[in-house]
């Protein structure tokens, strides 16, 4: 730590704290630089010694080997560019979908953690505790195995109402085809949400100035949801369904949830929601039971008590712990390809590594987007502190 | 003036006393509480009877091959039996076995009496667990001196080697953490600048993306022939890895000493290292051990990732044994043990931390 | 802090210091041992048994390689890689040689940086199926799921040929052999693509092996072999000869029991091959007893099929094309001359 204060002694310049210091940070700026300069001058001469191509043009190749699941159109004619997409697309959904449910388990919880019954809290206890002391790896192999078990070969498929179907191969549902006529819909449902968020707003400043509340959540609720179903019948219900029918050996048509997405699935949100739980209830204990009390005392009841006055100090506790969990999700999703989920290490650190047998480039675009995404995550939690911070006086 | 004199309590009513009273407050104590109970009852007794019944009652706990476990509806624990040896020394040779078993032993009795209250010597012993342990466990694990034969490290494995692993992990992972810690909150941009980049970089990429790079890519950035041990590589890649949390554990726990601290330890004319290593770090660690164990949980955890790299710690030999057809479906019974051995490494560190906690809450509340 | 950067800048200057190069011979010659990269298991090619062993026809082959270059078959540290680590592995220089059933390709020839110095094992890929399917032919298979190995060259030949008769499918991919297996014994597939010799590895690996069948149709060509580094000649010709001479072994009649005979007899041929007359090994920087090391401590090519994958093997397999090229097979060595 620099010293301020020059002092008046005459110190030998070796002792002056603040040359010191800079000669320090050069010595450091110098070894850092030179290490990195040595490794990259390492690589790009063992590279150019054994002959490696480099450089990204492998990208728009045709790659040439197929998929199993894909968001977006693809078969072996597309490029590895496109490969790349295809596994982002998967990452990027089983994270979601992963987030979505470890949430809503993890906040049931973290509830059932603090109930009065007893049962109900010991049992989410013990769910805890087993749940986050038992590597994810192991549980991931572990739910694979146990969902390909139970289910049966697609000719014995368990069969709902002819639309649904589950067997090993996956689960089958109707997939919706829009018709002529459902573009509006869709229309009216994103107005609906943007003039929600005004109409919000603009309720807000009514309260602050007049203290008459409005009730946005109903019509919220109603214009984005009654208004377009309403429509959507007064249309003639303008879609159809392609229902899954087995021909061959598979079902054909409607959407398939491959296995591997449903172990997963299962894998990391039961694992992560056990750590959410924990995050849940510390964030509810966190809040002093005087706030409680005096909310209670300002004769507001016990509902509005929880959703105005606990609830959102609870969050403040809760939130910056949460999205590191769901970062962790994230990048515990890359785990998929040890049970054969073509995520974005699987398909592309995976298959498409192999056959371009560009290691550097694609190991470091695919490192590129996690990192991107956990600076993302880091910066929103940055912002969302700074927003929620207690102003203190 | 008369002496008032409370008559005793009476006792509490039959209903709100023992069993009853117990189950009164604590199941049945609303309506909905009540029908809640019922439900989670017949739902445990659904799932327990028969998890108790394949896990205890109709399972075989002994037997040389698949015939002892032919006929049987529960658990086939005489699988897990007959492979014990190398779920938990791998390849390891078995005339050697001797040798990880010393070690293991001096572990208990180096790391064994910081569980107790009132050991003396603790501290000599906690040193020596941290420093001389582990090289001594090297040259006996690894042989080639002293006339014990060398054992390869590829033949290292099952729980041997996931202990190992997680050890040296943590052994290593912490010192590089407060350094990394330290240096992020550094008045030096340059080493600020470093450290955070650092620690955001390992924290921001996942650990098979690190693990990968370090078993195949490494040679690549280093000189031709200049090459170590795969283990040790992975070694590294863990370590460097944890560090990172570490690291941010540990700043957590710096930012919340309060400045008079620094201020004081300047103040009393301290060089920096003095001050951080006799004022702040005691005074910042203590409030991070939670964390600080919770990264030790999750290194130990992370230690099964190594067998995607191609190391066979526990759950690969467990993998690997039960894929051989000369025992027939015994998956479940394989990642059960597995994760049973898991579970009590991951679940007694995580009493030992609360315990910790409680000891170490000197009373410096406000 | 200081501490570490004095560390960092050991580290630093000593990683400039060694970075003068010697070629994977001398290394090999150094370190003492041959780094082998295999596959994490396949009955027949590279295979661990529980005493931790490695046996198969891609270990022979290392294993030839180590007898040449350090007079001792048994100097092998065999790396366990999945199909898509293999080539970074090879390319990083975590092993010497890659003798993993690895398909020889163009691409994979002259794109990665590495090289193919022969063929030990000609191949082709076929299709594994369940009996109960009631599938007699390959162009039967439209719209099924395959079971599948990540990064190999089987899952470009399967796009292909589906693409070529106009079908439909959906690739599961696995890591690992075994993990393929597992997902073709549960039913997450219907057919189970591999090179021909693992189907019947892998068939004899299933719970029930009669319940499973090979369908007739072979989609591909599979020469399967040993892989060096590009950029070094001299390696690559230790390798190249390596095999060639286990090759020629066999087509003298050369084997591990009678090679110390014939090397006194009167074969000039023989003679060469095995080091008593001319100096074969010297041009490839060797002893001149490589060859006879070779053969003598792992066998000739013939006895090593016949060890791993003959016909008295659990897997059964014939020489075929495997055999010697006069014996209506096209194994061909270019002589030892």
């Amino acid at each position: 730590m620099a010293d301020p204060v020059k002092t008046q002694s005459k110190t030998a310049i070796w002792n002056d704290p603040t040359f010191r210091s800079i000669a320090f940070q050069v010595i450091a700026g110098v070894a850092i630089v030179w290490t990195f300069w040595a490794l990259f001058d390492n690589t790009m001469t063992n590279m150019e010694r054994r002959g490696i191509t480099t450089g990204f043009a492998f990208l728009n190749e045709t790659s040439g080997f197929g998929i199993l699941m894909s968001l977006i159109e693809y078969d072996e004619t597309h490029t590895y560019g496109r490969t790349f997409l295809v596994g982002l697309l998967n990452t990027l959904l089983i994270s979601v979908l992963g987030i979505f449910a470890a949430t809503i388990l993890g906040f049931i919880l973290g509830v059932a953690r603090l109930s009065r019954n007893w049962l109900i809290s010991k049992i989410a206890a013990v769910y805890v505790e087993i749940l986050r002391n038992i590597p994810l790896l192991l549980q991931i192999f572990f739910w694979y195995i146990a969902v390909l078990q139970t289910l049966p070969h697609p000719r014995k498929s368990f069969n709902f109402a002819d639309s649904f179907f589950l067997n090993a191969r996956g689960f089958y549902v109707p997939g919706p085809v829009p018709e002529s006529g459902f573009n509006i819909v869709l229309v009216l449902f994103f107005t609906a949400i943007i003039a929600t968020v005004f109409i919000a707003r603009w309720a807000r400043k009514r309260q602050d100035l007049t203290g008459q509340q409005f009730p946005v959540f109903l019509t919220g609720f109603g214009l984005i949801i009654g208004v377009p179903v309403v429509i959507f019948f007064i249309l003639g219900a303008p879609m159809s369904f392609d229902y899954p029918a087995l021909k061959g050996f598979n079902f054909q048509g409607g959407i398939t949830v491959i296995p591997e997405l449903i172990a997963l699935w299962l894998a990391l949100s039961m694992y992560t929601a056990a750590f959410i739980g924990e995050i849940v209830r510390a964030g509810i204990q966190g809040v002093s039971h005087g706030q409680t009390e005096a909310a209670h005392a300002l004769g507001i009841r016990h509902n509005p008590t929880l959703r105005l006055v606990i609830v959102p100090q609870a969050m403040r506790i809760i939130i910056p712990p949460l999205t590191s969990q769901y970062l962790n999700l994230a990048k515990n999703s890359s785990l998929a390809t040890a049970i054969g989920y073509p995520d974005l290490v699987g398909v592309f650190m995976g298959t498409t590594l192999n056959q371009t047998g560009q290691a550097l480039e694609i190991v470091a675009m695919t490192m590129a987007v996690y990192l991107v995404m956990s600076l993302l995550i880091s910066a929103f939690m940055n912002w969302f502190n700074n927003r929620m911070a207690l102003v203190e006086r | 003036m008369r002496d008032f004199k409370a008559l005793p309590d009476l006792a509490p009513p039959l209903v709100a006393r023992g069993v009853i009273g117990w189950a009164r407050e604590n199941l049945f104590s609303t309506p909905l509480n009540s029908v809640m109970s019922l439900i989670v009852i017949y739902i445990l007794y659904l799932t327990l009877v028969p998890i108790i019944d394949w896990v205890f009652v109709s399972s075989v706990f002994l037997g040389d091959d698949k015939t002892a476990c032919e006929g049987i509806t529960g658990a086939c624990w005489a699988f897990i039996g007959n492979r014990l040896p190398i779920f938990a020394y791998g390849s390891y040779p078995a005339a050697e076995y001797w040798r990880l078993e010393t070690c293991f032993v001096l572990l208990l009795f180096s790391f064994g009496p910081q569980f107790f209250e009132k050991f003396p010597y603790k501290l000599p012993l906690g040193i020596f667990s941290l420093t001389l342990f582990p090289v001594i466990c090297y040259f006996l694990i690894a042989g080639g001196y002293f006339g014990l034969e060398h054992v390869e490290t590829e033949k290292w494995g099952g729980l041997a080697l996931t202990l190992m692993i997680a050890y040296v992990g943590i052994v290593a992972a912490l010192p590089f953490g407060v350094v990394l810690a330290l240096g992020r909150r550094s008045d030096m941009p340059v080493i600020r600048t470093f450290c955070i980049a650092f620690i955001e970089l390992w924290r921001g990429v996942p650990l098979i993306s690190v693990l990968f790079m370090s078993s195949v890519m490494l040679p690549l950035f280093l000189p031709d022939g200049m090459n170590f041990d795969k283990l040790l590589r992975a070694l590294i890649g863990i370590t460097m890895f944890q560090s990172a949390y570490m690291a941010e554990v540990i700043r957590g726990g710096l930012q919340a000493i309060p400045r008079g601290q620094y201020e004081a330890a300047k103040a009393l004319g301290l060089s920096y290292w003095k001050s951080m290593s006799l004022i702040i770090l005691p005074q910042a660690l203590k409030l991070v051990i939670p964390g600080i164990v919770n990264t030790f949980i999750a290194l130990f955890k992370d230690t099964t990732l190594v067998l995607i790299i191609g190391l066979l710690d526990i759950l690969a030999t467990v993998q690997a044994a039960i894929t051989d057809p000369a025992w027939g479906a015994v998956a479940t019974e394989g990642y059960v043990f597995a994760a049973a051995c898991f579970w009590v490494f991951c679940f007694g560190m995580s009493r030992y931390s609360i315990k910790l906690e409680q000891k170490l809450h000197t009373g410096h509340k406000r | 802090m200081k501490k570490t950067f004095t560390v960092l800048g050991v580290v630093a200057a000593a990683m400039l210091a060694t970075s003068a190069s010697a070629g994977t011979l001398e290394d090999v010659k150094k370190r003492g041992t041959l780094s082998c990269g295999v596959s994490t298991g396949l009955p027949g090619f590279s295979i661990q048994d529980e005493k931790g062993n490695w046996t198969g026809l891609d270990v022979d082959t290392c294993r030839a390689v180590a007898a040449a270059v350090l007079a001792d078959a048994n100097k092998v540290r065999f790396v366990p890689l999945t199909a898509k680590e293999r080539f970074t592995a090879l390319q990083s220089g975590e092993i010497d040689i890659l003798s993993r059933n690895t398909t020889w390709t163009h691409t994979r020839d002259t794109s990665l940086g590495l090289n193919f110095a022969g063929v030990n094992y000609y191949d082709g890929q076929g299709f594994l199926v369940q009996k109960a399917l009631g599938v007699k032919s390959a162009l039967e298979l439209d719209g099924a799921s395959v079971c599948i190995q990540a990064g190999t060259t089987t899952e470009l030949n399967l796009a292909d040929y589906f693409r070529e008769h106009g079908m439909k499918y959906s690739a599961v991919v696995f890591d690992t052999s075994d993990q393929t297996r597992e997902g073709f014994e549960a039913a997450r597939c219907d057919i189970l693509t591999s090179d021909q010799s693992q189907l019947y590895a892998i068939r004899s690996k299933l719970g029930n092996p009669g319940s499973a069948m090979v369908l007739p149709e072979v989609i591909s060509k599979e020469p399967l072999g040993p892989v060096v580094r590009q950029g070094d000649d001299a390696w690559f010709n230790i390798v190249k000869w390596t095999l060639n001479a286990l090759i020629n072994a066999d087509e003298m009649g050369v084997t591990s029991a009678n090679a110390k005979d014939m090397s006194m007899g009167t074969n000039p041929g023989i003679k060469r091959l095995l080091g008593t007359e001319g100096d074969a090994g010297a041009k490839l920087g060797l002893s001149a007893d490589w060859a006879m090391n070779a053969v003598i401590q792992v066998g000739n090519y013939g006895e090593m099929f016949d060890r791993n994958v003959g016909p008295k093997t659990p897997l059964a397999i014939s020489r075929g094309l495997n055999a010697l090229w006069n014996k209506g097979g096209i194994l061909y060595a270019p002589p030892v001359r």
